[in-house]
């Protein structure tokens, strides 16, 4: 998938954009062949964001910025296309791609690997829900108390996850994550019990706007606030903030040791990736109507994670790739064998363990590789 | 003259056994302090109080008057206190530039928007690698180095931010001579005011750089004073060199 | 004296079910500390034994008997399985192995439903283990009791193996330095795999005998992972003793969450895990981690 932030760009690309001190001959890129033979790192560069930077970005991924701009016209030419059911299902896969963000962010980029992602996504679904239920049809009320209330419920929670590492973080949060469907599953007065939360009214986008009934509406709706959501995050991790990620990821003890203060870093991650997982909750809820803990368990939750390996862990549009695949996979499944899905991602699971160690980008960066050393030029 | 670091009393009990049991140290400001002592004397769990990344099990230590017992790594850090790992401690999948630039980053008080932080530390980073001969590298991931230029860059990341107490943990361990002159000659051309604790088995490298040496032996001091004058302490070459220094070069 | 009956078996229960998590969770802090592994199938495998309970176990001794037998061998199977398909991972680190287990408990999880079905499953005992013992006095439910005992004896056995034993001995050393056990001839892998055979016996020893308790259905498995997950972060991964203490505390949390309050018990747990992840004190001198 193409795209400046997904494509892996050898080093030497970001040399547009810096200051006067920055020598031509200091610019001159790595080994062009990737001969040293590991990844290209992909920021090796970070690009100052500022409308200078964001020019020279352009301008530098031109190609990136016009394949985003295509893969947009594309996904809401589909919403125009598709059949009812179809349409429902991928806004279903863009919310589903958000909830795969955070887990990206976390994960990929904080280095925190997470199954817990799916319970800020359950308060910003529930949230949304209850506002709706309530007499609050407006979709930006919907968003912005769902990111509101996922990112406060991400910072707390964080506060005592953030403080373990590796496979300790993976059991805490699949515990925070079980233990938030358990309370959507027990408190009935508030969330409908295992039953969930139905008859949700339709959404209104903004004041002035009439309810969408049309579902091509309502996908259009969830597209917009995605692209939205997604172009803000790619901002901030190809920011001061993603360089700061990516050295905690690479060596924690050292960034310490200059100054930094990790702790904070990390929980600030962890809190934005809440966010965005609440912000994907409250469109699921827009997008299907119906809440309840089933849609945010722990096969979700295996889901997820699934589709952000498959799609390449620090890959913002990976996970929508592999979020897509998943559903669809499962989707297209159910049909002749239908109650089948956690075989079905059990196994893609193992098989994308053993033989996709760095996802679908691994392979590509991999593929590139073996071109490159062939002498063809990527 | 107030001393720039005053640790005492320091000790660090792991399972009931006293890697450091009651080591005191004071260095004043640009005193270039080296630590050898056998394997297992405690010498990097020495560094390893003084820089944070472990809580002594007793005693107290003080930064320019200030207890920083208590503090953090990070804190430390920014409070001037700057290390070199046993093995380099690099970004390995950025790049060498973006190393220093992270190194540098919570040490400029220079413009807080990031975009001119990180112009005005990218071209302070390229002046360092300059002088360290890495600048061909700068553009380079930092995991692609070999392990004598992996070395310096890791001091290089210790240096930028201007510390005013840089512990180095065994800089000279698997350098080859040309690597090894690099690091002499950067020691040398530290700033004054930079007080060094070093801790190291070339003694060579001891005997040029430093003007205090301290032996630890069982987490406790053997011997200090200056290079000579420990190395005809009869105890030190009992225990630690086996025979004079002269016998060893 | 039913006053004291009244909370005297809802502590029974609480014990019963705190013990019945130990077996459970200790298999699975040891499989981590020994193993190297993140178990998350560690709760499939306690299922497999609920299920064999279920199928096996219809009122009569024997029954009961050979559902306990079928029942370990099943979880020990199990962990066999678990570690062939760990093994080759093993060059990748613990996270790739822990995605391997979540794998292989969603495609237990699909198997067991289509073999039994999406309900709960009833689960029969025998008569004389249905009613309640008096003893000293007072009434107490038997089966929690033989329950307790049967955990006791079973951590007895664990702790004279793991102690006292050559296999014992040779774990242990698993654990402080794999490379010297290497050197000494004994097989690493070996190690591993009989540690998670061993620990996935335990855990469809417990499924059988806890089948009342915690039982046969779709959620057993994530439930029981769940418990062990927080009995081993609230224990100290790895710690023995801990896992025993937190397993009481998380039983007793469960039991009484039933009775006093329905539905604090997620909170409570989440509470005590909170809890006990910012009071763990720090290595560095900040106190960060």
């Amino acid at each position: 998938m193409s795209g400046a932030d997904a494509t892996i760009r050898p080093a030497g690309s970001g040399g547009m954009g810096r200051g006067g001190e920055v020598t031509a001959a200091a610019a001159v890129a790595m080994d062009p062949t990737g001969e040293a033979g590991i990844r290209a790192p992909r920021h090796g560069s970070r690009l100052p964001v500022t409308v200078g930077g964001l020019v020279a970005t352009a301008l530098a991924s031109a190609r990136g910025v016009i394949g985003y701009a295509v893969l947009g016209l594309l996904a809401a030419g589909a919403g125009a296309v598709a059949d009812a059911y179809t349409t429902v299902t991928l806004a279903r896969i863009l919310a589903l791609g958000l909830l795969a963000v955070s887990v990206a962010v976390v994960t990929g980029w904080a280095g925190l690997p997470s199954l817990g992602q799916v319970a800020p996504f359950a308060v910003g679904a529930y949230t949304a829900a209850l506002l709706a239920r309530a007499g609050h049809p407006i979709g930006l009320v919907h968003v912005g108390a769902a990111l509101v209330a996922a990112g406060l419920f991400a910072a707390a929670t964080g506060l005592a996850v953030v403080r373990t590492r590796g496979t300790a973080f993976l059991m805490v949060t699949l515990a925070v994550g079980e233990l938030t469907a358990a309370v959507a599953a027990r408190w009935t007065s508030l969330t409908g019990g295992s039953d969930g939360l139905a008859g949700i009214p339709a959404t209104r986008p903004v004041w002035g706007v009439p309810a969408l009934t049309d579902d091509r509406h309502v996908y259009w709706y969830v597209l917009a606030v995605t692209a939205l959501v997604v172009a803000v995050t790619v901002a901030v991790l190809r920011s001061a903030a993603g360089l700061l990620l990516t050295g905690v990821r690479d060596h924690e003890a050292r960034m310490r040791a200059c100054g930094h203060p990790v702790a904070v870093y990390l929980l600030a991650a962890y809190t934005g990736a809440g966010a965005i997982a609440g912000v994907g909750g409250a469109l699921l809820v827009s997008a299907q109507r119906y809440i309840s803990p089933a849609d945010v368990g722990f096969e979700v939750a295996a889901l997820v994670l699934l589709a952000v390996i498959v799609g390449g862990t620090t890959s913002i549009g990976g996970a929508f790739v592999g979020a897509g695949l998943i559903v669809g996979t499962r989707d297209w499944l159910a049909g002749p064998w239908p109650g089948h899905a956690p075989l079905l991602l059990g196994t893609v699971l193992i098989a994308t363990v053993y033989l996709l160690p760095g996802g679908l980008a691994g392979l590509i960066d991999r593929l590139r590789q073996r071109a490159a050393r062939l002498g063809v030029r990527s | 003259m107030t001393a720039l670091l005053a640790a005492t009393g320091l000790r660090y009990t792991y399972r009931r056994l006293a890697a450091v049991d009651g080591v005191d140290l004071h260095l004043a400001p640009g005193a270039q302090h080296a630590l050898i002592g056998p394997n297992g004397a405690g010498k990097t769990t020495l560094l390893h109080l003084l820089a944070g990344t472990l809580r002594p099990t007793g005693g107290r230590i003080r930064l320019a008057g200030r207890d920083i017992t208590r503090t953090g790594p990070a804190r430390r850090a920014r409070l001037g206190i700057a290390r070199s790992f046993q093995t380099p401690a690099l970004l390995d999948s950025l790049t060498v530039l973006d190393n220093l630039v992270l190194a540098g980053w919570r040490h400029t008080h220079a413009s807080g928007w990031a975009p001119a932080r990180y112009r005005h530390l990218a071209g302070r980073a390229l002046a360092d690698l300059d002088a360290l001969g890495l600048a061909d590298q700068a553009r380079q991931p930092a995991g692609t180095l070999p392990h004598g230029q992996r070395r310096l860059l890791d001091i290089a990341v210790a240096l930028t931010g201007a510390p005013k107490l840089l512990l180095l943990d065994e800089p000279a361990a698997g350098l080859e001579d040309a690597d090894l002159r690099r690091l002499r000659a950067v020691l040398r051309g530290l700033p004054p005011e930079t007080a060094v604790v070093l801790v190291e088995h070339n003694l060579d490298l001891v005997l040029a750089a430093a003007d205090t040496v301290t032996v630890l032996h069982h987490g406790r001091i053997l011997a200090t004073g200056s290079p000579h004058d420990v190395a005809a302490d009869p105890t030190v070459r009992e225990v630690y060199l086996g025979g004079p220094i002269e016998a060893v070069r | 004296m039913g006053l004291v009956d009244a909370y005297l078996i809802p502590v029974v229960d609480g014990l019963a079910y705190g013990l019945l998590l130990f077996t459970v969770a200790a298999g699975l802090t040891v499989a981590f500390s020994v193993g190297g592994v993140l178990n998350l199938a560690h709760g499939s495998l306690y299922a497999l034994g609920v299920y064999t309970a279920a199928t096996l176990s219809d009122g009569t001794w024997t029954g009961l008997g050979l559902a306990v037998g079928v029942g370990t061998l099943a979880g020990a199977a199990g962990g066999g399985v678990l570690a062939a398909g760990v093994a080759p991972l093993a060059g990748r680190g613990h996270l790739a192995q822990a995605l391997f287990t979540f794998g292989a408990a969603l495609v237990v999880a699909d198997g067991l439903t289509s073999l039994f079905g999406p309900d709960e499953l009833p689960v029969t005992i025998p008569a004389g283990l249905g009613a309640s013992a008096m003893i000293a006095g007072h009434r107490y439910p038997a089966y929690r009791l033989a329950v307790i005992a049967a955990a006791v004896v079973l951590a007895g056995a664990c702790w004279l193996v793991a102690a006292r034993t050559r296999v014992g001995a040779r774990v242990r050393a698993a654990v402080d330095d794999p490379q010297m056990l290497a050197c000494l001839g004994v097989n690493p892998r070996m190690v591993q795999a009989g540690v998670l055979a061993a620990a996935g016996g335990l855990a469809g020893l417990a499924g059988v005998l806890g089948a009342p308790i915690i039982g046969p259905g779709p959620g057993t498995a994530d439930a029981v992972l769940l418990l062990s997950l927080l009995v081993v972060v609230l224990g100290g991964l790895g710690r023995v003793l801990g896992a025993l203490v937190a397993a009481f505390v998380v039983g007793l949390i469960q039991t009484l969450g039933v009775t006093l309050a329905a539905g604090w018990a997620p909170f409570l747990l989440f509470a005590a895990m909170a809890a006990v992840l910012v009071a763990r004190p720090a290595r560095t001198a900040g106190g960060t981690a």
